[in-house]
């Protein structure tokens, strides 16, 4: 362990550690879903654009976690893969330690960049390879990155990896479908560790899993992140798992960043009317027989989403101006929400709960 | 898998581990499949023995005698001994001729199989991974192939060899006409099935994350891929086999083949063909029971192959 | 009072080449006319094979190996499958994950339910139609009248579960057996459709089997749980009383391993070590033991019954009474874990 300590903690090459290390500005994505072009002449269908996401800024301290919560249609995997380098953004940046990740030029350079950022996918038996080995799995990195000097090095670090997450060095030799689920998780991590990373993007890195299990990986990034200094984009559906990992959270509603705010306050003072429907609509064990304020609506297609602030349809506090004026970013004590009711007036006759 | 980690632990042997297999026993759980692979395993290994275990070399014109022509088998009134199924028109034993037939027709429908798997595989790992304008051409390409039925490429194929050759180097090119025409008109099976395993195995984490590491797109596709997409492969081939045989034997029979001094199959049943309505029957019954049992027993492997393979069907 | 649902002792086994595989044990629970039980467990505890024997459509090679299943005092384990078909859909209401499996994506919303009314029932198709626009009117469906002609597909995942919710209720059946009905849903309307389903069972006085891992939902939505592990029961009892003081060391695990809303949010979350056995690996003895804080000798020999507490009943030695005491610092631990501990006490007289 003690070798995995001092090769992540080696003198950083950035700014000084004040300094966010992951700064996300105006982050958009635009998909064309449109058919052929020969076949939008001969039905005279338009173009069909979806924005995925939509200006999305937010950045993230050094060691913290920021989790961004949404439902299906949020555009949190979009985020995701932009951010780690999988996707083209169409407008915006993605800079980590003052280094834009999608400006860089030079292979070098990039690929010095991408070993910086892995990321841990959502479905554990997709995400290893079923004809590989498990130490074939974790060298690859190490090989990619050139990080060890010889076989025996790598091997090394392997047998090192797998203790890391709690699993036997002598696994190695096992294929992924010996192991369950949360057993294969854990390689899944090993993997994501073995370049040596400072940030990793983990995307819905329990929602496969069981209950018990779940626990376990859970913990077990937080133990990671605490030895190892990293830093987390936690992506997730989960309001209660989020509560325990985030340092920072926030809340995608069709693309857009509707509120984000440091994670105790927002789960103790939501400000976003979508944000404190979530919160209400979770099933919580602790919430046992508690009626429930019902909710209307479903999400919006995300292709014709509705006009003006995407929530209106669905807000109890909805103000004219919601149906046409897309809300700008107040800023409200350390919280940051897209809505009308903060833009200083006083909406006490539309606003009945607004604080 | 490329690199494996050396094990100090005891590890099962290659053998325990297949006779361990899902598909070991699912092998086992199917006579007819059992069946089909011993009757292929003798049909290949006594092609591969021939010079050894026929009883005479039908390619060698000292040994023929023309007073031998047109025996009937061993077994009718008429039968010589040493000749079990009898002889052809110029003296050879049937028997021997159909081993060394199968000879010519295994290889020639191994060698086309391989080429076609080449060639499909790649392109449809190119088409799938590559996208865009790549896939369009090579798929557009795929389907003007599908709409000429393979006999048709093929004669194209050996009229065009045939014309530039000239008749006598053209029998020493002869094989690699035959393996070329019917392993060009087979191609688009494989590069179509692979394509589509690519799509969907493309998209799979694993494949997110062998990015992630900046690894090569044809790293990606022949390290991660390809391992993945094997199974369909090798169904398609193994039921290609049969069919690239029975192609062989077809145009063999049509005549644009090989010579008859050096007979597959299908040049035996044509031999054989003529004698037909004069009596001789066994010149081409027993070449064409030899073919229709070889082509039998390597489609029935390939089809409970593809059920086996198949989870949907467990 | 008759139970309205009656599970006896129920075993399923699956034989594969690797030997016959026992995917539900002994299991027994009573549904209450009226009553929403919630089943939960992790991924091959076997809450979804207990539903598909009640419904009687195990997947082959499954197969009901012993025990009863009985519908309101009659058996349903051993029809014939036509009979089985008619208790099917009249009596016994089906709503699946995937509301896309219920539905025929080629015939309209309005035909699948007046199909399904015309089946069970005599009426003629008008008021066939009528009743299936009132049941899409009670789902909440808005402009019924005009989605009757709609496709499945024409509607979002929330309305369609509506659809198939109204579809489980045409027969008015006496039990609904609803297997993972809002995991493929997104929270906000998950709420909406667990709130729907258990006010319409409550206005008709149906039954509800209600299968999920999601032990939020239970919480909200049952009245008692049954909690399952490898196959067999864990506990059963009133969600509140499983939910606050879980008897079985593995309910008490899982309740302290689900991150709440409430609570300290940085606390460490309890953990469970291991996972799950396979169906072909399930331990000798208690089928958690090798996972169990507070196991003690017995539970490596011997396999537990249900014994009964002060709250609920739960398959753990700690709990019988006239069970070998645990070791004392076993027994302090599980006292301090809340679990009312009664194996070597003279009388039970900790209850």
């Amino acid at each position: 362990m003690s070798a995995a300590e001092t090769r992540t903690a080696r003198p950083a090459i950035s700014p000084p550690d004040t300094a966010p290390l992951v700064e996300i500005e105006g982050l958009g994505r635009v998909f064309d879903l449109s058919k052929r072009w020969l076949n939008r002449v001969l039905d005279g269908s338009g173009k069909v654009m979806l924005t995925a996401v939509d200006g999305v800024s937010l950045s993230i301290e050094r060691g913290g976690t920021y989790a961004l919560v949404g439902e299906s249609g949020s555009g949190k995997s979009t985020i995701a893969k932009m951010v780690v380098g999988l996707l083209p953004p169409t407008s915006g940046s993605v800079h980590i330690a003052g280094a834009d990740i999608w400006a860089e030029r030079g292979l070098a350079r990039q690929r010095q960049l991408h070993r910086r950022i892995q990321m841990i996918f959502q479905d554990p038996y997709a995400s290893l390879n079923p004809r590989w080995r498990v130490g074939s799995i974790l060298a690859e990195p190490i090989k990619a990155f050139g990080l060890a000097a010889d076989a025996a090095a790598r091997e090394a670090r392997v047998g090192e990896l797998l203790s890391l997450v709690g699993l036997d060095p002598r696994d190695s030799a096992k294929f992924p479908h010996e192991f369950s689920g949360g057993q294969r998780q854990r390689i899944a991590i090993a993997r994501a560790l073995a370049s040596e990373p400072e940030f990793i993007v983990c995307d819905e890195p329990t929602s496969a899993l069981d209950v018990s299990v779940q626990a376990q990986v859970l913990n077990l990034l937080r133990d990671l992140q605490q030895r190892l200094g990293l830093t987390y984009l936690f992506i997730s559906h989960n309001l209660a798992v989020v509560r325990h990992m985030a340092t920072r959270v926030g809340v995608l509603y069709l693309g857009r960043l509707v509120e984000e705010a440091p994670a105790r306050e927002l789960f103790a003072a939501p400000k976003h009317p979508y944000t404190k429907m979530l919160l209400d609509a979770v099933p919580d064990i602790g919430m046992e027989g508690v009626e429930r304020p019902s909710i209307a609506g479903e999400i919006p297609n995300p292709i014709n989403p509705p006009s003006g602030c995407h929530f209106h349809p669905r807000c109890p506090h909805v103000m004219p101006q919601c149906r046409t004026v897309v809300p700008p970013s107040y800023a409200v004590g350390d919280a940051k929400v897209l809505c009308h009711l903060y833009d200083g007036t006083d909406h006490a006759g539309t606003a009945r709960s607004a604080p | 898998m490329t690199d494996a980690i050396r094990v100090k632990e005891e590890q099962p042997g290659v053998l325990s581990r297949i006779l361990r297999s899902d598909l070991f026993y699912s092998f086992r759980r199917s006579p007819i499949t059992v069946i089909s692979a011993a009757v292929t395993l003798v049909l290949i290994l006594a092609a591969l023995f021939a010079p050894w275990i026929a009883p005479h070399d039908p390619f060698d014109p000292a040994s023929l005698d023309i007073m031998n022509s047109l025996l009937p088998p061993q077994w009718t009134a008429d039968g010589q001994a040493g000749f079990l199924l009898g002889t052809d028109d110029q003296g050879r034993d049937v028997l021997s001729t159909i081993l060394y037939g199968m000879r010519i027709s295994l290889a020639v429908g191994f060698a086309s199989v391989v080429l076609a798997m080449a060639l499909g595989v790649t392109l449809g790992l190119i088409a799938g991974y590559v996208g865009g304008i790549t896939d369009t051409i090579i798929m557009r390409v795929a389907d003007v192939q599908l709409t000429f039925p393979a006999i048709l490429t093929a004669l194209l194929i050996d009229g065009v060899a045939r014309a530039l050759a000239g008749p006598q180097a053209y029998e020493e090119i002869v094989f690699f006409v035959l393996v070329l025409s019917i392993g060009l008109s087979f191609w688009v099976q494989y590069a179509r099935t692979v394509r589509g395993s690519v799509l969907v195995e493309a998209n799979k984490e694993y494949v997110l994350a062998a990015r992630l590491i900046g690894l090569r797109s044809s790293a990606i596709m022949f390290r991660h891929v390809l391992p993945n997409v094997v199974g369909p492969v090798l169904v398609i081939a193994t039921i290609n086999l049969a069919l690239a045989i029975i192609t062989e034997a077809t145009l063999s029979f049509l005549g644009v083949g090989v010579p008859p001094t050096q007979p597959s199959l299908g040049t035996l049943i044509r031999i054989g063909n003529d004698y037909l309505f004069s009596g001789e029957w066994w010149v081409t019954i027993f070449p064409g029971i030899t073919l229709a049992i070889l082509a039998l027993a390597v489609n029935l492997l390939g089809d409970w192959l593809r059920d086996a393979l198949n989870p949907k069907l467990r | 009072m008759t139970a309205t649902l009656s599970v006896r002792n129920l075993r399923v086994e699956i034989p594969t080449r690797h030997g016959v595989l026992t995917a539900i044990d002994d299991l027994s629970f009573d549904i209450a006319p009226g009553e929403v039980l919630g089943v939960v467990g992790e991924s091959g505890a076997g809450k979804s094979i207990t539903g598909s024997a009640i419904i009687g459509l195990l997947d082959p090679p499954g197969r009901i190996a012993g025990g009863e299943i009985l519908l309101g005092g009659e058996r349903i384990d051993n029809l014939a499958p036509p009979a089985m078909r008619r208790v099917r859909g009249k009596r016994i209401g089906m709503i699946f994950q995937d509301p896309l499996t219920s539905l025929n994506p080629l015939y309209r919303v309005g035909d699948q339910l007046t199909q399904t009314i015309l089946t069970h029932e005599k009426m003629t198709a008008r008021a066939a139609l009528d009743k299936a626009e009132r049941l899409l009117v009670e789902v909440g469906i808005p402009a019924a009248g005009a989605r009757l002609s709609s496709y499945p597909h024409q509607f979002s995942g929330g309305m369609r579960q509506r659809v198939v919710i109204a579809l489980a209720l045409a027969a008015d059946p006496e039990l609904v057996v609803a297997d993972e009905p809002t995991t493929a849903l997104d929270v906000s309307v998950q709420a909406q459709v667990i709130s729907l389903l258990k006010r319409l069972c409550k206005d008709r006085g149906a039954s509800v089997m209600l299968i999920t891992h999601d032990m939020g939902v239970i919480a909200e939505t049952a009245d008692r749980v049954c909690v399952l592990y490898a196959g067999r029961l864990a506990e059963i009892g009133k969600v509140r009383d499983v939910v606050k003081h879980p008897q079985h060391p593995y309910t008490h695990g899982l309740m302290t391993a689900i991150p709440s809303l409430k609570g300290d949010p940085d606390a460490r979350l309890e953990q469970i070590p291991g996972s799950m056995p396979r169906l072909g690996a399930i331990p000798e003895g208690c089928a958690f033991n090798p996972r169990c804080g507070f196991r003690f000798e017995r539970c490596r020999a011997e396999r537990p019954a249900a014994y009964p507490t002060s709250r609920s009943e739960a398959s753990c030695f700690l709990l019988d009474a006239a069970g070998a005491a645990p070791p004392p610092e076993t027994a302090a631990a599980a006292r301090a874990a809340g679990i009312e501990v009664r194996a070597g006490a003279p009388t039970g007289a900790d209850a």
